[in-house]
Parts: structure tokens; sequence; C-alpha cells
């Protein structure tokens, strides 16, 4: 209980500090919105006039107060664009966002794990030598390209899968399932690679403990040894792992639902901050920010399943 | 081990899946490559990439021009513009303008009704207009329209409007849309008077427009049933989908796209009435000196800039004007300075800078065009001596910097096309908002204010050419090009025009049975 509270404490304030940076480091990027919204030809009196309007001619601490009070209230603000409450903008782009991260964490796991056993399993050999080549390029070569890739393949020449768009869950499950297929195994390829290999140093490194020889001993099967003990003791660094890989997750799709032409977060945020909407900026990067460290908080939740042993230091 | 094998058979029994219904939707569908031509061309849906999304529906609202590109279909103003930038006659049936200048009668057809039934007529002109002008009582929403005194409608189907003050740029203004009198739900639910109607808008993802049948021009009832503009923000994921079949034609295509596309598809390309240049700040030395400016005109190959920039798709400017609007250009501006490095050196010897100097070239680092045109300007100034140093920033902060408050030596940027003269060159008097060059020249202010002022077409166009001149004389820039703007389409679609102001006109697309 008391590392649970420990936690949630430190959550709440990483949050606070989170949202102060987030606005005003914004309020430091140069750029009018006003400017920027009516457009090369806009009138000095317009732009004064939409800056009232705004709110861009008070002072950054009340519009943070301001800011603060509504998100509390769950009222983001109206986007300076679009002019249309922020909340119902980003509500559109979460199923799209979210169905990416989901679905691409499942490759990884689905993936990543089985065969970073099975390399360390046949550790030596010649097929683990060619998967950690393999491993090798998967981190190394950036998930855009491997979404070009995967459209010039399946979507030009198989004509396999879509090359671009979304259709939502709800109104054809297994159109919404092609159309995120390519973006999200894109977005895996990468985790994967990193998944496997960490897996198999630790399950290596585990295998040289005095409590696998002491298993030997004993007499049980190398299959329950590895799955029994040597597993769940490897789980551990794999978890935090997993963990960054979901906010890396939320990174990447920034660039490939540009690539995919998806519209969701990413896309919309790279849209904001070029056209300068504050509102809608700062309340993405806030929830992206509640997200990482939602998740951080769950992993740290995690550890104590996985090994009650984990307790707070003094 | 039981658990990841399982987790195995699942997942191979995904992609099975997938991958199956993936080949029958692209058959039923029909989209496919090989099952084009059997469909039929009435019933087809034409889908177009645009690199950026919806910003507003409500025409008076939005700013971007991608929007008002795609929106245009849907709106009809009184007048309309050909290809030629020619004012022709749209809503509106005929005009009249009064001897001294100041009233525009506009005579509007009768029978044109918008998309949800109802009639047009004066009332919903002077609606539209009330808004555009501030005449309603709220902010004006256009400072075109802000120069109305009055708006009145002597029957249903005429309307008088009163300038303030004599301006014959106002006849252009009138290409704006005319919308439904109190109608509140534009920005959800736009209505107009166009060739095509409001469908859908996904946000995000894609605009849904259906012909109208009740078009009033019968005659230019567009041949496309339907047509989605698809937002794809990445141009090689375009021309990747364009390549499956999935997208029939992309505006503004880059050449390395038309590259890969190969002759498997139709292309129109032409000038867009558009000006890239390199401005100068005035205001800074020794740029306020006119030999400096010359001297650095005669240094810059716009030649090779239009042959490695623009791939050869561009055409040479001499001044702020492009030949797209013929009817206001002075040719031959484009050659007064032709290359000739000598001259530019003897130049700068005489202002006093016989080393040259250091020169930052603020850029907009959004637009690679610009960027890739400022270094060939760097290695061609070196030439003289003048070492220029780029400076790129993001086109938001340029916005501000620039183009608002004028802090900068040089930059280059390109502007978009208007309809009429006066909104081009206005940029260059010395009183004018947005004149960030900071080019001073009384002259020039007087040749403006007549052309302004003239009600004859030949003295106005005479006054423009003339103006156009002083600002090559004075060097008040570095007039670059046209770059020309290409749209590519599938291979058995033809007929889109190039307008000199951003409008993609679909009225104009066919289908050929080839």
């Amino acid at each position: 209980m008391r590392y649970f509270l420990y936690k949630l404490s430190s959550f709440i304030t990483t949050i606070i500090i989170v949202s102060i940076m987030i606005f005003f480091v914004f309020q430091l990027l140069p750029g009018n919105p006003a400017q920027i919204i009516l457009g090369i030809d806009a009138d000095p009196h317009q732009v004064a006039q939409l800056e009232k309007q705004l709110g861009l001619d008070r002072s950054p601490v009340e519009r943070y107060m301001d800011w603060v009070a509504g998100v509390l209230q769950g009222d983001l603000g109206e986007s300076l664009r679009y002019q249309l409450p922020v909340s119902d903008i980003v509500i559109d782009r979460i199923p799209v966002t979210a169905s990416l991260a989901i679905l691409s964490l499942f490759f990884t796991v689905v993936i990543g794990v089985p065969l970073g056993i099975f390399i360390a399993r046949s550790d030596g050999k010649w097929i683990s030598i060619f998967l950690n080549v393999l491993t090798q390029l998967g981190i190394s070569i950036p998930s855009f390209w491997f979404g070009f890739i995967l459209i010039l393949i399946f979507g030009v020449t198989l004509q396999l899968f879509p090359t671009y768009g979304y259709v939502p869950w709800s109104e054809d499950f297994l159109g919404a399932l092609r159309s995120f297929f390519l973006p999200s195994f894109a977005i895996a390829i990468g985790n994967i690679a990193i998944v496997i290999r960490y897996l198999r140093n630790t399950i290596l490194d585990q295998s040289k403990m005095d409590y696998v020889r002491t298993a030997r001993v004993k007499g049980l099967k190398e299959r329950s040894i590895l799955y029994g003990h040597i597993l769940r003791n490897s789980l551990i660094p794999v978890l935090t792992i997993m963990g960054l890989l979901i906010a890396d997750t939320l990174g990447g799709s920034i660039i490939i639902e540009n690539v995919f032409s998806l519209p969701g977060l990413g896309n919309l945020l790279i849209q904001s901050i070029t056209s300068r909407d504050f509102p809608l900026v700062q309340s993405m990067v806030l929830y992206i920010a509640i997200i990482v460290l939602l998740i951080n908080f769950i992993v740290d939740m995690l550890y104590k399943v996985i090994d009650p042993r984990i307790r707070l230091k003094g | 081990m039981k658990l990841v094998s399982k987790l195995a058979y699942i997942t191979i029994a995904i992609l099975l899946l997938v991958a199956c219904s993936g080949s029958n939707t692209e058959e039923s569908n029909g989209t496919a490559k090989g099952n084009k031509s059997e469909t039929l061309n009435q019933d087809e849906v034409i889908k177009i990439a645009m690199s950026t999304e919806v910003d507003n529906l409500d025409p008076y609202i939005s700013a971007a021009t991608d929007t008002q590109s795609m929106m245009d279909n849907v709106f009809d103003g009184l007048l309309d513009t050909d290809e030629t930038g020619k004012l022709i006659p749209a809503i509106a049936e005929s005009y009249e303008i009064s001897d001294d200048g100041l009233t525009y009668t506009f005579t509007l057809k009768e029978g044109v009704t918008f998309h949800n039934g109802s009639d047009l007529t004066a009332e919903d002109v002077i609606y539209s207009y009330e808004r555009l002008s501030g005449l309603n009582g709220e902010e004006p929403l256009s400072s075109q329209f802000e120069m109305i005194e009055k708006i009145e409608a002597p029957s249903d189907y005429e309307v008088v409007i009163t300038l303030k003050e004599k301006n014959s740029a106002f006849l252009a203004a009138n290409i704006r849309p005319i919308l439904p009198a109190d109608y509140e739900e534009q920005s959800t639910n736009p209505i107009g008077a166009g060739p095509f109607k409001f469908k859908e808008y996904q946000v995000g993802q894609k605009l849904t427009l259906v012909r109208n049948e009740e078009y009033y021009d019968q005659q230019n009832i567009p041949e496309i049933s339907e047509v989605q503009f698809i937002v794809m923000p990445d141009p090689e994921a375009a021309v990747l989908a364009m390549k499956s079949g999935e997208i029939d034609i992309i505006p503004g295509i880059t050449p390395q796209g038309l590259l890969q596309l190969g002759d498997s598809v139709n292309t129109v390309s032409g000038p867009q009435n558009m000006v890239q240049l390199m401005a100068l700040n005035h205001d800074v030395e020794p740029l306020n000196d006119v030999r400096v400016r010359q001297a650095i005109n005669l240094a810059i190959n716009k030649d090779i800039i239009i042959e490695t920039v623009a791939d050869g798709k561009g055409t040479k400017l001499g001044s702020n004007f492009s030949p797209a609007m013929d009817f206001y250009y002075e040719a031959g501006l484009e050659d007064v300075y032709a290359p000739n490095i000598e001259e530019a050196k003897s130049l700068l010897q005489e202002a006093g800078v016989p080393d040259g100097f250091p020169l930052e070239l603020t850029v907009p680092s959004d637009y690679s065009f610009h960027v890739d045109t400022a270094q060939v300007i760097v290695e061609q100034l070196s030439q003289i001596g003048i070492e220029v140093n780029i400076k790129p920033i993001e086109f938001s902060s340029w916005l501000e910097t620039v183009y608002q408050n004028a802090q900068y030596e040089a930059t280059v940027v390109s502007f978009t096309g208007k309809l009429d003269p006066y909104e081009i060159l206005v940029r260059y008097v010395s009183d004018y908002r947005s004149n960030f060059v900071n080019y001073d020249n009384k002259n020039y202010d007087e040749l403006i204010k007549k052309a302004i002022a003239a009600t004859d077409m030949e003295e106005m166009a005479g006054y423009y050419k003339e103006a156009q001149r002083l600002l090559t004389e004075d060097a008040a820039s570095v007039y670059i090009m046209d770059p020309d703007r290409t749209i590519a389409m599938r291979s058995d679609l033809e007929g889109l025009k190039m307008y000199p102001i951003q409008k993609f006109n679909l009225e104009d697309l066919k289908i050929t049975n080839q």
C-alpha cells in the first residue's frame, strides 16, 4: 500500500510539473497564432482583434491559471484553427492512435517474446546469428521506411492491403483490421527487434545463475526450468522496456500516421504545432504525457505482481 | 510454451484472414486497376489527394488555400474567372458600373437555387456581403469588402453596391461565394449554389462532394457524380496510392513523383500566377543602395535556378508580376538584369562595397522549394563576394518576424496569385501595412493610386505596367520565377485547367473512353 501511495504521489507531481513546462515552452515559441490563422494578407487591426478574441493579449500566468482551471473541469478550451472544442477534435482521433498502439504492441509481444526465447535457446547456432543480424537491422532502420516498403509490397504490388486511410472498427471489423495492419506492423518491427535482443540477453544471463544450477541438480526438466524460473526472472527488465516501447509507439505513430494518411493524434499534433494552435497542442501533449506516466505507473505496479520481493527501499 | 505457440497460431490465422478478406473487398469495390475499364463512368467516384486538412468549411472563415480550392466547387459568386483571369458572370447575369466608379449594379440570374432548394435572391447577396464587409455590425471578414458604404436591393434580382471611394479592384472581389441568408451551419453543413453539393466531411480523412443535378448553369453540369478529397499529408504516400489505383488525381505533384508515375498518367501543367522572389529589405544597409540591389540582380542567374530547383518547369520573371495575367503584364522585364558578373562587381565598387558583404538570407524551412533556391543563390552571390548565410526558420515564425515585423535582411518566399493586379502590386506602396520590403517610391505610390481610380481598362493596365517597370528599375527585389504547377491524373481523365488563382474546377473534368 505504501508502495502504491508513493508511486501515485510521484505520478501526480510529475503531471503538474509537466503541465507547467508544456504551457510555458509553447509560449516561448515564436509565431503569432492570430497572424497564422489570418494568413499573409491579414490587416493589423484584424490580427489585433483576433488576438483579443483568443485571449492572447493577457499575461501568460493568467492564461495558465485559466487553462488549468478549464482542464480540471474537463474543458480543454477551443482550437484556434478549427474553432471547435479541443475535446471534440481529440476524441475523434483517439481510436486511430489507440488501435495503432494496441495492435503494434500485440505484434511486439506475440512475435518478439517467442523469438527471443527461441534465439536464447539456440544460442550459438547459425540461425541465432542470422536472427541477431536481422534484429540489428530492425533496430536501426526507421519505421517510416518500413512503412513505405510495406505499402510498396503489400499495397501496390500485391494489392492485399489498402495503401492509405482507415475504416472505423464499428463499421467494418475486418476492414479496420486491414487498414491498421501495415502501419502497426511498421511500428512494431523496431520494437520486436528490441524485445528479442533484450529477452535473449536476460535469459542467457539468468541461465548462468546459481538458482538454475540448483534447479538442475534437483532434477527438474529443462523446459520447466526455463518457463518456471528463468523466464519469470527475465521478464522484469523486459516489462520495463515494454513500458518505454508503448511511449515510443505513440511517438512512432506521429510519422507512421502521416505515411499511411491516418487521422490520428500524431497527425493532428504536427498540424497544430505548425499552425500554433496552442490550446490543441497543449492538451495533446498533456494527454500524451499522462498516458506515458500512467503506463510507467502500471509497469511499476506489475513489477510487484511478477516479483513480490520488490519493495521500496528505506 | 503452450501459450506461446497458441499466440503464434492466432497470429497466423489473423494474417490469413486479413489477407483473404483483402482480395475479396478489392474485387467487389471494383477500384483495383484491372477492373477500372469495366466500371461505368457516370457512377464513378474520383479520388483526389490533398496534402492538408480542411481548416473550416465556412468559406468566410476558412483561410487555407487548399480548403478554398476544394470548396470552390460547392460555392459560386456573383462573378467567376476563366483560365485567363477574365471575370465572367456567374450568379450575376450582368453588371454595370456608374461613371463615377462608385456604384456597382448587379442583375442576378433568375432560377438559381441553393443546394437546400431555396431560391437565390438579392436578399442572400446582401446577407453575404454584409457579413464580409462588417455592415451587419460585427467585425469585417474581408478587407476587400470594407470599402463598401451600403448595399441595397431595389428588386429581388437586383443589387446596388455603393463604395466609399473609387476602387477598380472591387470588381474582382465579387468572386467570393454567395451564401443563403441566415443559415448558420456553414461550418458543419455548408450550402452554396455551386456545381457540387457537400455530402460529408470525415475530419482528417476525406471530404466528399456530389454532383448538383439542379445546377443553374445546365451546360456546365459536371460529368463526375462524386468526388472525394483524401487527406494525404505525405506526397510519397500519395504517389504510391496512385500507383496502386486508389487515388485518381494528385494536384501539385512533385517532379520526383511524376518521374515515378511515368507515362501511366495524364498531366496538365502551367504557370500558377505565383511570384517567387528573393525579397530585399530596403531598410538594411547596404541594401538601401539601389546599385547594390542591381548588382545582386545581375549576379543571380534565374535560368539556373529554374533548371535546378524547378526541373526547368517555371517562367522567368523580371518584376512582381506573372504573365499568367496577360492583360496587365509588362513583357520584357525578365531580361533587364541578364547575368553579368563584371558589371555587378563594378556596381558594388561604385556603391562603396567592392569586396562584398555578409548577407543573412532567412528562409521558411517548411518549403524545400525555397530552401533549394536559397542554396543556389548562396553559390551565385559568392561570385561577387557577397557571403550569404542561410537562416532557416519555420513558416509560422517567418510570418511574424519577417512578414509582420520586417526583421530580416533578405528572404526567399512566394506570393500566391490574386485576381486583381491591385492586390498584387499594392504590397510595394510605401504606407501599405505589409510592405515588408520597405520599398519607398512616391512615383510608384502615385501610379497605383491612379490605377485604382481609373475606369478605363486600357488606361488602368497602362499604370500597372509602368508600376512593374519601376519595380524592375529600382531593383526592388530579385524576382525569380512563377513555378509551374502540375496536376497528375489517371490516364482516362482529362480537361482540368489551370487558373490564375488557386482554383480546382471539377466542372472541367471529363472521362474519356479509351
